[in-house]
């Protein structure tokens, strides 16, 4: 089902220009296919508290999430975690509050931590900030059927480490195909680091799967709701227009016919 | 209110009596709402709904959108997020708000080119060609200040590369860069007066449109055959027109519901289809993104203004010329608002006295040219500007300018017109007959005398 694509050359034929990343190019990308592509498609609840498992455990010691609240673990169609489990959740962290002028432990509705230091971008986002392909031509209309490509391309970032290295002005930089350059990131998943709390393979093409949907997840928590609002609201508005079409031949039909007549 | 004859509103009851001897409102209304429209418009006339529609939308959701946005540099990108996370149905109202502008510019082009195809600004209707061209304007000034106001890395970058064409601008264009921006950079309070800006430009856009209706209900609508509606008596004018009311308002409304169930779409299933990814990165002054694009519907003007780099003959003897005062910057910022201010023009520039293209042999061609040149333009602009997009670009620019400056005077000269139809009746009747098939009424249509 993977198949490689070479985005970077697509990139390069954008009509509508939506190529653009914040530094760097398109390098290899695989296209993954999760639960949530296609006009029907939804988050998988395992694979987002999988993926919640992996941020907890890895990415959160340098990135953070400063847009999403902990109660929305428990929203519907997200983690869906029950409401004890995220309240436990939460109380790993600590937060600043501004009232107490004190650190205290965390509740519901606090945010996520920032990231930690100044070189680790916040993930909250991050799926909806990298577009990993652009589709036939740079047109960008498989995103209908296969996503923004912003999960595959934190998926295929995960796992496009070659292992190269190359020490820079004391800074150890590392070859990524998915980004097509040198990052400062350090390659983070290795095979059965961490124990799934629902006994799946901890594999590193897993870990890089479960978290990059759980990524999408934070960076669009909306979008089961957005397509059924889509959904019905097409189905309406043709309906609508069906009528109105038949209101509109019935209303021309008598004037037609008599300009034709004479 | 226009000047076909048609029938007046007669307040009957007592009370229709009182209120029209003192405010004739709903003769107003009635008469805007039955004004006698050409029977044979086709489907190309019905943009106008769709913008106005347009319009009336994003008021509605951006007045919603306001009751939850901060307009402050450090919480506008936060609180977007709180409109897409938090307030109830906030991601469908910021969507549609962001595709809704989208919308509005491609209905816009359309109908601006319907215009130019049909020769709806000929005249009498200049001014209301000259109203629209300042709406389009306004549109672009709202579009590009409201794209601000998320405080992404593309609102805070575009904002920076566009305010720097005024300070293209010899000697008082630094200084009125600063005035603009309210500092010596794109900060917080650009981002509170463009808030400020785009939530009053729509206003005195919608009022520039009850201009642009009034000023062609003054006038009539021009329609695809480019012939005028009969006005010796009420029963020739009836020949060639219905009333608005239901006829168009029906027939509007259904196009309009046709085409917003495609929007809908859209923004249900792809709604960062059209945008720019950069976008949901919050503005940094320290990064600067490598490629900074316009949305899609600025293209074709971002290609003109980059089209003029310094090693362009006219742009080498422009700088000689005015002593090096234009330099190749200036003279882009000139060449793009002058690209929109020769469209303005074209009622004077169009030297045919037949108004539609239908019955212009020539003309047709260079239209279409003229069409794919737009789209040209804008896959130039969304190109980087070096190499062969530049020239790219630069031919078009030179085919946007000639067209209005050079071809259409001509054209009126040199081109024999095709035979018009004698009225607008006997258009509707020769387009129906093309429809059906046949020449001529079909054996159960001959009426049985």
């Amino acid at each position: 089902m993977f198949r490689k694509l070479a985005a970077s050359a697509l990139t390069a034929a954008t009509l509508m220009a939506t190529p653009a990343l914040a530094a760097g190019g398109l390098g290899e990308i695989t296209d993954y296919s999760f639960s949530f592509e296609g006009p029907f498609g939804v988050y998988d609840r395992n694979q987002l508290q999988r993926g919640l498992q992996v941020y907890t455990e890895v990415c959160s010691s340098c990135h953070g999430l400063e847009f999403v609240a902990f109660r929305t673990l428990s929203d519907r169609n997200g983690p869906e975690l029950p409401d004890d489990q995220m309240r436990a959740y939460a109380e790993m962290y600590e937060v600043w509050d501004e009232e107490l002028r004190d650190w205290r432990t965390a509740a519901g509705p606090d945010h996520f931590p920032e990231s930690q230091f100044e070189g680790a971008p916040d993930l909250s986002l991050m799926a909806k900030a990298r577009v990993g392909f652009e589709g036939p031509y740079g047109l960008g209309l498989n995103q209908l059927f296969r996503g923004l490509g912003g999960a595959e391309y934190i998926a295929s970032f995960l796992t496009g480490y070659t292992g190269e290295e190359d020490l820079q002005a004391g800074t150890l930089f590392y070859y990524n195909k998915a980004y097509d350059g040198w990052v400062s990131m350090n390659p983070v998943l290795f095979e059965d680091m961490l124990e799934y709390a629902d006994g799946t393979p901890a594999t590193e093409e897993q870990m890089a799967q479960d978290v990059a949907a759980f990524l999408m997840w934070t960076a669009e928590p909306k979008l089961v709701e957005r397509k059924r609002a889509g959904f019905v609201g097409v189905i309406f508005l043709s309906v609508l227009a069906a009528l109105l079409y038949l209101t509109n031949k019935q209303l021309w039909a008598p004037i037609k016919r008599a300009a034709k007549q004479d | 209110m226009s000047g076909i004859p048609h029938d007046h509103y007669e307040p009957k009851t007592n009370a229709e009596k009182w209120l029209h001897r003192r405010l004739p409102i709903v003769g107003l209304i009635y008469d805007t709402i039955m004004i006698p429209t050409p029977k044979n418009l086709n489907w190309m006339w019905i943009w106008g709904i769709v913008l106005m529609f347009c319009l009336i939308l994003q008021i509605v959701t951006g007045i919603v959108l306001v009751m939850h946005y901060t307009p402050h540099a450090d919480m506008a990108f936060a609180s977007v997020e709180h409109i897409m996370r938090n307030v109830n149905g906030g991601f469908m109202l910021r969507y549609l708000h962001q595709n809704g502008a989208m919308l509005f510019f491609a209905a816009v082009y359309i109908h601006i080119f319907r215009g130019l195809y049909y020769g709806s600004y000929k005249t009498p209707r200049e001014i209301t060609w000259i109203i629209g061209m300042l709406i389009y304007l306004l549109m672009m000034a709202t579009a590009f200040m409201g794209y601000v106001l998320p405080w992404g890395q593309m609102s805070f970058w575009g904002a920076t590369v566009i305010t720097g064409l005024f300070g293209a601008i010899p000697g008082i264009g630094e200084p009125l860069q600063m005035w603009l921006l309210g500092g010596p950079a794109v900060g917080n309070a650009t981002l509170n007066r463009f808030f400020s800006l785009h939530y009053l430009l729509p206003f005195v856009i919608l009022g520039l449109t009850i201009l642009h209706i009034w000023a062609f209900h003054t006038t009539g609508n021009n329609n695809p055959s480019g012939v005028d509606v009969r006005r010796g008596s009420k029963e020739e004018a009836e020949k060639d027109t219905l009333p608005f009311w239901p006829y168009f308002v029906i027939k509007d409304l259904f196009a309009l519901v046709l085409i917003l169930a495609g929007f809908w779409a859209l923004v249900g299933f792809m709604p960062g289809f059209l945008g720019h990814a950069d976008n949901y990165i919050e503005a940094n002054p320290l990064v600067t993104p490598s490629h900074i694009v316009p949305e899609w519907y600025f293209l074709p003007f971002y290609a003109i203004l980059r089209a003029f780099t310094s090693d362009v003959w006219v742009v080498i003897a422009a700088n000689w010329l005015s002593f090096g005062i234009i330099d190749a910057a200036f003279f882009g910022v000139l060449a793009m608002f002058a690209s929109i201010f020769v469209m303005a023009l074209v009622p004077w520039l169009d030297t045919s006295s037949v108004r539609s293209g239908r019955y212009r042999p020539m003309f047709k061609w260079w239209f279409w040219l003229l069409v794919i040149d737009f789209f040209v333009l804008m896959w130039a602009g969304a190109m980087p500007a070096e190499g062969i997009y530049t020239t790219i670009a630069l031919i078009g620019t030179a085919y946007w300018f000639g067209y209005f400056l050079i071809i259409l005077p001509i054209l009126g000269v040199i081109e024999k017109p095709l035979p018009q139809p004698e009225t607008i009746e006997a258009d509707f009747k020769a387009g129906l007959k093309k429809k059906s098939g046949g020449s001529g009424p079909s054996p159960e249509q001959i009426p049985a005398e």
